[in-house]
């Protein structure tokens, strides 16, 4: 049994200990709205907080991951920043298909959490990893700026 | 939590059915964020809104689109699959503007399988299915009358119920008035009285002047769902009892299963079982298992044994020596007019390029969930074309595509992929049910390098152009010939009768600059390679070469690229309007620093012309930036303009990656790439800033989804030209060593 600590909740899981993160939280804890989408931490679907820290759950055994603090997006919206981005993704309407949103808003709340006013360059930094087949790009960053205003 | 209340059992949308943590995450987001900026409808149908009581009657549903409920919700039923162009919220807005519903009170549920009812009149008869961009254009009448037949009916009840005529009655928001006797109902209240009414037959529609949604911004109805984590893919299906099945597939295209050995995977706590599986486009081993990571860790150890012997064995090098030399022969006329060989020519300009093989690659790999009970079968996935799916999956199971149920949920994207013209996924779910089910619903899922190397491909292309230019510098005539496999040859969708298929030199035969002789011609090789339409289709490659090449021919004669476009449109007055908007609003012809070069194509499918002007700048020898996309779009009436400006954006961003680095390529039959690392896609860092800028237009509205694509490409390419002297006539850019920032 590895004990995780997600979203404030103790939960138990009896998945082997090399499981990524990313299936324990889907497929055992039914926390379904972190996406699967290459694997090989090159797309950044699967992006959670460890700790406060944007980081791929597809490529992370849960071995190592006793006592740290796991934000999904089911509860990102409980802190301010969390709530503000996704406030900013509705207004801007940036979802299109809508699947690696999850991934985007969990990569850009850890930005704006450590970073109160992002330069596009900065945006550019922190979310390329993020890939959008949509191409969403546009409004995630007007998203992002739209954000960092709400918040200051 | 338990099984149960992880099922997701119904044919809509419905948060209701969500694991209960994911709905308290919800309900307490959706407080917070509804009252801060939702303002529309949201995706929260389940079987019991919309419904009516035994106290108030109802529900309000003549016709299969609109449901109206005692609670007054409006429940749309969209025939259309939302696979992320917003069709959900469009459908929805051709409703509620006639019904004149307020956009809080609408929700959406997806369609049933169901042909007959269900059908996109756009592919003619009993095909229920989504693309071509024509989901608006073909849904523009009947969904508009549907929301004014449903609003008569509350009028006549209205009417009937408050002694007055129906002619002094209004209607706004969702609620029914008479202002002289001082009444008003909510719908809800008027439902059981307006569903014992005979449905008319004849409506009015309203003057477009009335319009208090179409034409404007609503929210899109996903919006909420899709920035919560709460909407629900294939990929978050969990029926009780459920196992996922992983599969490994041939290794390339033609190859056969000999035998296999899966001792070792079986013995895997949690393993379920190892099975072959076979359908109409290839066949394979499935591990079925508890869950995705068991199921892969499995695959690695099970043992399996091709036959070679009819696979596809070329390399992407001599396949294309192949097309060349193919191109070097006449092929099938597609269109003539006038006689090249008689143009007054006195020098010609020539090029050839080269298109890869493209993946879909859309963000959810591919996926379908597949339950064989014993009246049929039942499928959950991001349905795109229902009637196939329908009917291969009946073909397979030797039962009647009406006991296919399929339950239609959001697409984590398609571009083409998920509408396939033989249903692999769907087969291949449905077989492996079959094969090891035992009666159990099996999740599908393929990895990236599942997905990636699964085939069905745009095709690849090879084309060859040929221009004559007069005494004058005025182009008199130009050959076009085409090389490249069909898509819809060897399946059901082809057209009886045709000698070639349409999607091979749609853009190319049709090509728009009045040139008073001209040949478009095709070869149409065969390959075991898989293919399919991938977001505009035919004008991913015809765009490409044609507007890339009239620049050639511009700076062959010395002229400008607008102007040489302008003077060959005089019959193409959309072209023209679409372009003049582009150049107007992108300051055409005004100086640009040093190491700055504009480029311009326009290109018309699906009904819609895209004109669009680039700036690139050059950033060192073999490297740009694409700083800017101006676009000119006449797409008819926009029903909801920020999507328009949404999906041209979209389109760029996926054409604009395509061109700069997308490629399938062959490595003795095998695929090459398997994930983002060797297919790159476009990134945040390298979007460009886009303007959408729309003709003003009442005609009816054309497509969107597809059309902002065929221009990007040639247009980059055209500014690099100016910028390095050197066009770009292989893709994608990345294989001359051209790089972006």
């Amino acid at each position: 049994m590895t004990t995780l600590d997600v979203n404030g909740k103790k939960l138990e899981t009896d998945a082997s200990p090399d499981t990524p993160l990313l299936w324990v939280l889907r497929d055992n804890l039914n926390l379904t709205g972190t996406k699967f989408g290459c694997g090989m931490a090159q797309c950044g679907a699967c992006t959670v907080h460890i700790d406060g820290r944007a980081t791929r759950s597809c490529v992370l055994p849960i071995s190592g991951l006793e006592g740290k603090k796991i934000t999904t997006i089911e509860n990102v919206g409980a802190e301010a920043v969390g709530k503000a981005v996704q406030e900013a993704w509705i207004a801007e309407n940036v979802a299109q298909c809508g699947y690696c949103q999850s991934g985007q808003i969990m990569s850009a709340t850890a930005l704006l959490a450590g970073n109160k006013q992002p330069t596009d360059a900065d945006i550019d930094a922190a979310m390329t990893g993020n890939i959008c087949r949509c191409a969403t790009y546009v409004r995630i960053r007007a998203a992002i700026k739209r954000a960092a205003a709400a918040l200051a | 939590m338990n099984d149960k209340q992880n099922a997701f059992t119904g044919s809509i949308v419905h948060a209701d059915s969500l694991p209960d943590f994911n709905r308290r995450g919800l309900l307490k987001a959706g407080a917070g964020l509804t009252l801060a900026v939702m303002a529309g409808p949201v995706l929260t149908a389940c079987a019991e809104k919309g419904a009516g009581t035994a106290a108030t009657g109802g529900p309000l549903a003549p016709g299969a689109f609109v449901r109206i409920g005692a609670d007054n919700v409006v429940t749309v039923t969209a025939r259309n699959a939302e696979i992320g162009q917003g069709i959900y919220t469009g459908l929805s807005t051709l409703i509620a503007d006639e019904l004149d519903a307020d956009w809080s009170q609408v929700v959406v549920e997806a369609a049933p399988a169901n042909p007959a009812v269900y059908g996109n009149p756009a592919f003619g008869p009993n095909m229920q299915g989504t693309g071509g961009s024509n989901s608006i254009a073909s849904s523009w009448d009947a969904m508009r009358q549907a929301g004014a037949t449903a609003r008569t009916l509350l009028v006549a009840a209205a009417a009937q119920e408050w002694k007055v005529p129906a002619g002094e009655i209004t209607v706004s928001k969702g609620v029914v008035s008479h202002a002289g006797k001082n009444k008003s109902a909510k719908f809800g209240e008027l439902v059981g009285v307006a569903a014992k009414l005979p449905v008319p037959k004849d409506v009015q529609l309203k003057d477009p002047k009335a319009y208090t949604l179409i034409g404007k911004d609503a929210a899109r109805v996903d919006a909420v769902a899709k920035s919560t984590g709460t909407a629900v893919y294939t990929q978050d299906i969990k029926l009780p009892g459920m196992l996922v099945a992983v599969v490994i597939a041939p290794p390339r295209f033609g190859a056969t299963l000999k035998r296999f050995d899966a001792a070792a995977a079986k013995a895997m706590p949690g393993v379920s079982d190892v099975v072959a599986f076979k359908h109409s486009v290839r066949d394979g081993v499935a591990v079925l298992a508890k869950d995705y990571w068991t199921a892969k860790k499995a695959r690695e150890l099970v043992k399996v044994e091709w036959d070679e012997s009819q696979a596809y064995k070329l390399s992407t090098e001599k396949q294309f020596a192949e097309y060349k030399a193919l191109a070097a022969k006449p092929g099938v006329e597609a269109h003539k007019e006038g006689d090249v060989a008689k143009s007054g020519a006195v020098r010609y300009v020539e090029a050839a390029y080269e298109f890869p093989y493209l993946a879909h690659a859309a963000m959810e790999p591919l996926n379908c969930v597949a339950h064989i009970t014993a009246n049929g079968c039942e499928l959950w996935t991001g349905a795109q074309l229902q009637s196939m799916d329908q009917g291969m999956t009946a073909a397979l199971l030797g039962i009647k595509p009406e006991q296919v149920k399929i339950n239609t949920l959001f697409a984590g994207g398609s571009f083409g992929r998920r509408s396939n013209p033989k249903s692999d996924f769907v087969q291949e779910a449905v077989a492996i049910a079959k094969a090891g089910g035992n009666g159990k619903p099996v999740k599908l899922v393929w990895s990236r390098e599942d997905d990636m190397r699964g085939g069905f491909y745009r095709p690849a292309f090879f084309h060859t152009l040929k221009a004559g230019i007069d005494a004058k510098g005025e182009l008199v005539s130009w050959q076009h010939r085409l090389v490249g496999q069909s898509i819809l040859e060897g399946t059901p969708l082809m057209p009886p009768g045709l000698p070639i298929d349409p999607l091979s030199v749609e853009g190319a035969a049709n090509m728009p600059y009045a040139v008073p002789n001209l040949l478009v011609d095709v070869h149409t090789p065969k390959s075991p390679v898989t293919v399919q339409w991938w977001r505009s289709v035919g004008s991913t490659h015809t765009a490409f070469s044609t507007e890339s090449f009239l620049d050639e021919v511009a700076r062959a004669t010395k002229k400008d690229p607008v102007e040489l476009r302008r003077s060959l449109l005089a019959k193409h007055p959309h072209h023209l309007e679409a372009l003049n908007l582009a150049a107007e609003k992108a300051g055409w012809g005004t100086p640009l620093a040093k190491g700055r070069a504009r480029g311009v194509a326009v290109h018309e499918c699906f009904g819609s012309v895209v004109a669009q002007v680039v700036e690139v700048t050059q950033l060192a020898a073999n490297k740009y930036k694409v700083d800017r996309v101006v676009c000119g779009v006449h797409c008819g009436r926009q029903v909801n303009p920020n999507i328009v400006a949404m999906q041209v954006e979209s389109a760029i961003g996926l054409g604009l990656g395509a061109a700069i680095s997308g490629g399938i390529t062959l490595k003795d039959g095998a695929v090459v790439q398997s994930n983002f690392h060797d297919y790159p896609v476009l990134r945040m860092n390298q979007m460009p800033a886009v303007e959408v800028h729309v003709v003003a237009s009442e005609d009816k509205p054309t497509g969107i989804g597809e059309p902002g694509l065929p221009p990007i490409g040639p247009a980059v390419a055209n500014a690099i030209a100016l910028l390095s002297g050197k066009p770009l006539r292989k893709l994608p850019f990345s294989t001359a060593g051209v790089s972006f920032a």
